[in-house]
């Protein structure tokens, strides 16, 4: 059994508000470089520009790449020979508020959903998963509310089409149109219960963009593509740069589908104790 | 080409939706709340704590000010989520809207009805925009944090025309 001080989660999730607020990710970057150096339309080539431009003064002076710092998402992997000394929860807590604090995030976090009231830094969100192994990952991923506002949720019929899946997904990015700064990263959750969907589809947004994407992702890309949406939705090619599915079996009556949409802004940060 | 406030009529009138323009002089942030309770101000008779006529008003709830800097990261949000406020506050003098993503028609036919103009600011870079932000402070509704009224002096600070006067917009 090893023994984590909770002080120590409290410190590395501080620490990764700083990262993930302050540096964009590097694939995400590369992604948009990519964009960049393709797209034809002008204005949506001046915009793109303005996108990396953002990430580079934000990475010099420590400022937020986004005034929306999100709803944090503390995503948790914690190793089930793990004895944690302290309240977990609590110091997750707490490293999120001092990170946001410290580093001048903004206090996005309403009390209660309904009552609203002055909003403070936390609590953050968080989906725990228990592994094998004595070690434990903590991935943030501060979720701007412009596009969580766009996620989907439809229980399909388990005769549905991939098309009809296609079409839903399509369907999802052209609502989020010109308002969820695009260019997106499209989260799609296929399978398991409508909750679960939701969570993998948030947790597609987490892979790297990387090479090795599933016929389905390139099909989807290249559609979502041909919407002409393009960077700030004012035309171009460039409306998403990519799309990632996670997939889990499911029961014989469903088929959920669930879409969470990023914007340019895809920010997470990742730390194993 | 760049534009001074307080916007002028004739100003307003020669911009077309898809220009791109560099606004100098002073804004007022106000997003959700602060529209909900600037309606109901009007609804019940009371006095604004900020003068509508001629005023532009940003989307945006800036990050946390950091010691050095004048304004936290401070981009555009989605304007839609305003679109039931807008009307009455046009109708009240409002004169410019600064923003990202389309509006509704009913906002449309406001802005053609009195001679209104909505931009889109840079959306998802907060970051750079703090660059042409000169001066901020909160001018009311201090309790809703990030969502409080800011008076901000900008300078330069890079819009897009995405509904002109005329009722043009780069939506379509």
């Amino acid at each position: 059994m090893k023994k984590i001080e909770a002080i120590k989660i409290t410190r590395a999730v501080t620490e990764l508000v700083r990262r993930a607020s302050f540096f964009l990710r590097g694939d995400v970057l590369s992604a948009l470089r990519k964009s960049y150096a393709v797209e034809k339309n002008k204005q949506a080539k001046t915009i793109l520009k303005a996108i990396l431009d953002n990430a580079a003064y934000a990475r010099k002076h420590n400022l937020a790449i986004c005034q929306d710092t999100g709803l944090p998402v503390v995503f948790i992997q914690i190793g089930q020979d793990v004895m944690i000394r302290g309240d977990l929860k609590a110091a997750i807590n707490k490293g999120i508020d001092e990170g946001y604090r410290r580093y001048y995030l903004r206090n996005s976090i309403v009390g209660h959903p309904l009552k609203r009231g002055a909003p403070g830094f936390s609590p953050c969100i968080m989906h725990t998963d228990i592994v094998k192994g004595n070690k434990i990952k903590l991935t943030l991923l501060p979720k701007g509310f412009g596009c969580e506002n766009k996620s989907q949720l439809k229980m399909f019929k388990p005769t549905a089409s991939i098309e009809e899946i296609e079409e839903f997904v399509i369907k999802a990015v052209k609502e989020a149109g010109h308002d969820a700064c695009p260019p997106y990263v499209i989260g799609v959750g296929i399978g398991g219960t409508a909750d679960y969907a939701g969570l993998m589809a948030k947790k597609a947004l987490l892979r790297k963009i990387a090479p090795g994407s599933s016929d389905l992702e390139k099909d989807l890309l290249k559609r979502i593509n041909k919407t002409g949406i393009g960077p700030m939705g004012l035309g171009g090619m460039n409306t998403a740069l990519a799309v990632h599915i996670q997939t889990h079996p499911t029961h014989i009556a469903g088929l959920p589908v669930s879409v969470n949409i990023s914007c340019h802004a895809l920010r997470s940060a990742s730390v194993t104790l | 080409m760049k534009i001074k406030t307080p916007l002028d009529l004739n100003t307003i009138k020669s911009l077309k939706a898809g220009q791109e323009i560099f606004l100098s002089g002073t804004i007022y942030t106000a997003r959700d709340q602060a529209h909900k309770r600037l309606v109901e101000a009007i609804k019940a008779g009371k006095r604004l704590p900020i003068e509508l006529k001629d005023a532009i008003i940003y989307y945006c709830g800036p990050a946390q000010t950091p010691t050095a800097g004048v304004i936290g990261s401070c981009g555009p949000t989605t304007s839609s989520r305003m679109d039931t406020f807008t009307p009455l506050l046009l109708a009240r003098g409002l004169r410019a809207m600064i923003g990202k993503g389309d509006r509704s028609t009913e906002v449309k036919a406001a802005i053609k009805k009195y001679k209104g103009i909505y931009f889109v600011a840079y959306a998802g870079c907060g970051a750079l925009l703090t660059k042409y932000v000169k001066k901020s402070g909160i001018v009311a509704y201090g309790d809703l944090g990030p969502e409080s009224i800011l008076k901000l002096e900008v300078k330069d600070f890079p819009l897009i025309v995405a509904i002109d006067a005329k009722g043009g917009s780069i939506y379509g």
